[in-house]
């Protein structure tokens, strides 16, 4: 079933229909997935696509995406199964008196089954995108528990065997890289980091996410972003917050960056108050220093 | 194709990347799924595949520009570009030759036109690298030879010459916009120079000259200011690994005590049946740490890595105590913590703490002397005491009973020395008279060892054990 796409170009264009674009290193790799059956480990800093990465994938390849947002304390019934105790419950008292074994085999059956992500992702009849975000955020040891559907996209419930995906999903994984993810699990990806976007890119993400915005004012937004990246930050800007702070600029009809660079329209791209501080005073900024 | 491959990832495997056999072969099928026509195709294919940390892309930049590439020319215009190199090393090379190189170089750069400038760098790797068939040196000096007969530092200044701004930020922007294009022209010939060795000796000679260590093997006692400012970003990780070590961490999946309210509470819904048995979540208990910091000049790169790892430790938890000292011991906590940034904390540590006593030369006795007459009461049974230092105490009184007490207080202590362990004990090093007080003493020079320690780490369950292995270690 494997090859939605006969080349990474083609990823590009549907991509960039959906408004993502994306450079040659992302196309090639969602392209190499496609075609090993493999799922993408991305990793990098917050806000540089990789959730919306699997989200355009769903789109552009038609397919329903289901989410797993991982958090410490994520267990087993959260993420792939777990019995229905209450209904359990209720079949055996309406059943009382019927023969031990029918009742057994009937109240551990998939109806009493509840599903989450995973399974629904394993058993769904369609073709799917399994999104599992921020996976560093799980314990080491439930780590393990992922392998099997990575690897083999099968499930294996000791009450009724092992059920093994009627169509492979397309699966991506996220990391923001505050711990060291297992080897069992990255051996099993192909991995692709996602840094900041250059200053050519990050300038036609902008033009194609705020149209609105001249060429030279994309440029200049771009640049500024780079350099404000380039100091070190406690949170460097990500790629949404300059669509942001591009769109706000705009909506304020300033017509210069410099003149749009003030104590307000930096809050949309900065969330600290000491960074905020510390770019105004980098930038070299002496018309924010006078007034006050 | 595969005999290139494997050579590559052999190349890989001895520089440091782990690359398992699994990942080698789903980089031999990713091959098969890629147009081998385009280098970056094959480059993004590869690092996918068999590269899975980020810290180790750029050890894999540099070994995929050798093994595969830009495509050795045929075997005639490589004799010829050689000939011709010869003749430019016979010269004087340099002279008149470079400074126009210089100015085409400078006007295609300034213009942005790529195809002139690949051009202008053949030009410039062949009649100045001085590179000579079957020599064997080193690849990094040609490149340097290069940029230096070229005269980097000065097109950079010429290029600056020619930004006409005022405006601060409009000025910046272009200094940054000339110093992204004198990057791209260095690795424009360091990748020329390194596909003109390559044709010449073959790319598994030319990686092995061109090895860099990677990010979790270099001397933290020797690095750069570069290489220290990218260890920074891999501290963060391995920080918040070191923290939950350090908590009393319960063993996995022990639910906490019965919650016997909640379990009722269930239960109705099943009609009484107590069938969902509640637990209380068990307590998150809070490491406590209490590092003590040698920040003398000699532990200078190493201080500042070790204040690096702690500013991170500090961020995530409430209970790190700080301790810095030279020949006196300051407590240096309320310049670390949440909403503080690492410059202007170690700023404020030189400025302000009171670390020096004397002379301004480590002094270990003094400093644990001034501990424990001090700040002995922030130990309670439940710390880990982190001492990182080369013990190196300029011949002065070690005062290990100070030590001692520490110890005993403590629920752990561990000594972390940057310093290579065949020099511990030589000198004025007197790292043995410390460590049998120590629960271990570690060599940490490189994040590699530090990894390591953090992996080994395990606490003494009780205070009775501890002090049963203390006495017999």
């Amino acid at each position: 079933m494997s090859g939605q796409w006969t080349s990474p170009a083609e990823i590009a264009d549907s991509f960039k229909e959906l408004g993502y674009l994306a450079d040659t290193h992302i196309t090639q790799i969602v392209y190499l997935a496609d075609r090993l059956e493999k799922p993408i480990l991305t990793e990098g800093p917050a806000g540089v696509g990789k959730t919306e990465l699997a989200v355009t994938l769903a789109k552009a390849t038609g397919r329903r995406l289901i989410r797993l947002q991982c958090y410490e304390g994520l267990d087993e019934a959260k993420a792939l199964y777990e019995w229905n105790y209450h209904k359990q419950l209720l079949r055996l008292q309406a059943d009382e008196g019927k023969a031990w074994d029918d009742l057994e085999g009937d109240i551990f059956g998939e109806s009493f089954l509840l599903t989450r992500p995973l399974l629904d992702a394993i058993t769904s009849q369609e073709p799917v995108v399994l999104l599992i975000d921020e996976v560093d955020r799980i314990e080491i040891e439930t780590e393990a528990l992922l392998l099997e559907v990575l690897d083999s996209f099968q499930v294996t419930i000791p009450e009724l065997g092992t059920i093994t995906a009627s169509s492979r999903p397309l699966v991506v994984l996220t990391s923001n890289n505050t711990r060291e993810l297992s080897e069992a699990l990255k051996r099993r990806c192909l991995f692709l980091h996602i840094s900041y976007p250059s200053v050519e890119r990050e300038r036609e993400i902008l033009l194609a996410r705020v149209p609105e915005l001249s060429d030279s004012m994309a440029d200049r937004i771009a640049k500024v972003v780079r350099s404000i990246r380039d100091l070190k930050l406690r949170k460097a800007p990500s790629v949404s917050e300059s669509i942001d702070w591009a769109r706000t600029l705009m909506a304020l009809g300033a017509e210069d960056v410099a003149a749009g660079i003030t104590d307000d329209t930096l809050g949309v791209l900065l969330k600290y108050q000491d960074d905020i501080e510390r770019v105004a005073k980098e930038l070299k900024l002496a018309e924010l220093e006078a007034p006050s | 194709m595969i005999r290139a491959l494997t050579a590559f990832v052999e190349e890989l495997r001895a520089v440091g990347v782990p690359v398992s056999m699994v990942e080698a072969i789903d980089a031999a099928q990713a091959i098969e799924h890629l147009d081998l026509a385009s280098r970056d195709a094959l480059k993004s294919g590869l690092s996918a595949t068999l590269v899975k940390q980020a810290r180790h892309l750029a050890a894999f930049e540099a070994a995929f520009d050798v093994f595969f590439g830009t495509a050795t020319p045929p075997g005639e215009q490589a004799a010829a570009e050689f000939a011709q190199q010869a003749a430019a090393a016979g010269g004087a090379g340099g002279g008149e030759g470079a400074e126009e190189l210089f100015e085409a170089i400078a006007a295609a750069l300034n213009a942005g036109d790529e195809e002139a400038l690949r051009e202008l760098i053949r030009r410039a790797v062949t009649e100045l690298s001085g590179l000579q068939p079957g020599r064997p040196v080193g690849g990094r000096y040609y490149f340097y030879r290069v940029m230096q007969r070229l005269g980097a530092d000065r097109l950079r200044l010429r290029l600056l010459e020619a930004v006409d701004e005022d405006d601060p930020l409009a000025r910046r922007i272009a200094e940054e916009d000339i110093a992204a294009l004198i990057e791209m022209l260095e690795t424009e010939v360091r990748r020329e120079v390194v596909r003109r060795l390559v044709a010449d000796r073959g790319p598994e000679a030319v990686a092995r000259t061109l090895r860099t260590p990677l990010l979790e093997d270099i001397d933290l006692m020797h690095a750069t200011r570069e290489e220290l400012a990218n260890i920074e970003t891999a501290v963060g990780p391995l920080a918040r690994k070191l923290a939950t070590r350090m908590a009393q961490r319960r063993r996995h999946g022990r639910k906490g005590r019965l919650d016997v309210r909640r379990t009722i509470r269930r239960s109705l819904q099943h009609g009484g049946v107590l069938l969902d048995p509640s637990f209380k979540p068990p307590r998150k208990s809070k490491p406590e740490l209490v590092l003590l910091c040698d920040v003398s000049g000699s532990m200078a790169t190493f201080a500042r890595f070790t204040l690096q790892l702690t500013f991170s430790l500090a961020a995530q938890f409430s209970n790190v105590k700080v301790f810095a000292f030279v020949d006196a011991l300051d407590d240096v906590t309320r310049f670390f913590g949440p909403g503080r940034e690492l410059g202007t904390s170690l700023q404020q540590l030189s400025s302000e703490a009171k670390i020096v006593w004397q002379d301004g030369h480590s002094d270990y006795g003094h400093a644990l002397d001034d501990f424990v007459r001090d700040h002995l009461s922030k130990v309670t049974p439940r710390s880990s005491v982190l001492v990182t230092g080369d013990a190196r105490s300029n011949y002065r009184e070690p005062r290990v009973e100070a030590l001692a007490e520490i110890a005993q207080k403590a629920r752990a202590l561990y000594w972390l020395n940057p310093e290579a362990s065949r020099y511990w004990n030589t000198g004025d090093s007197v790292m043995a008279r410390y460590a049998p007080y120590c629960d271990a003493v570690r060599e940490v020079r490189t994040i590699r060892q530090l990894e390591r320690f953090v992996e080994d780490l395990i606490l003494p369950a009780s205070p009775a054990q501890r002090a049963v292995a203390l006495a017999h270690g």
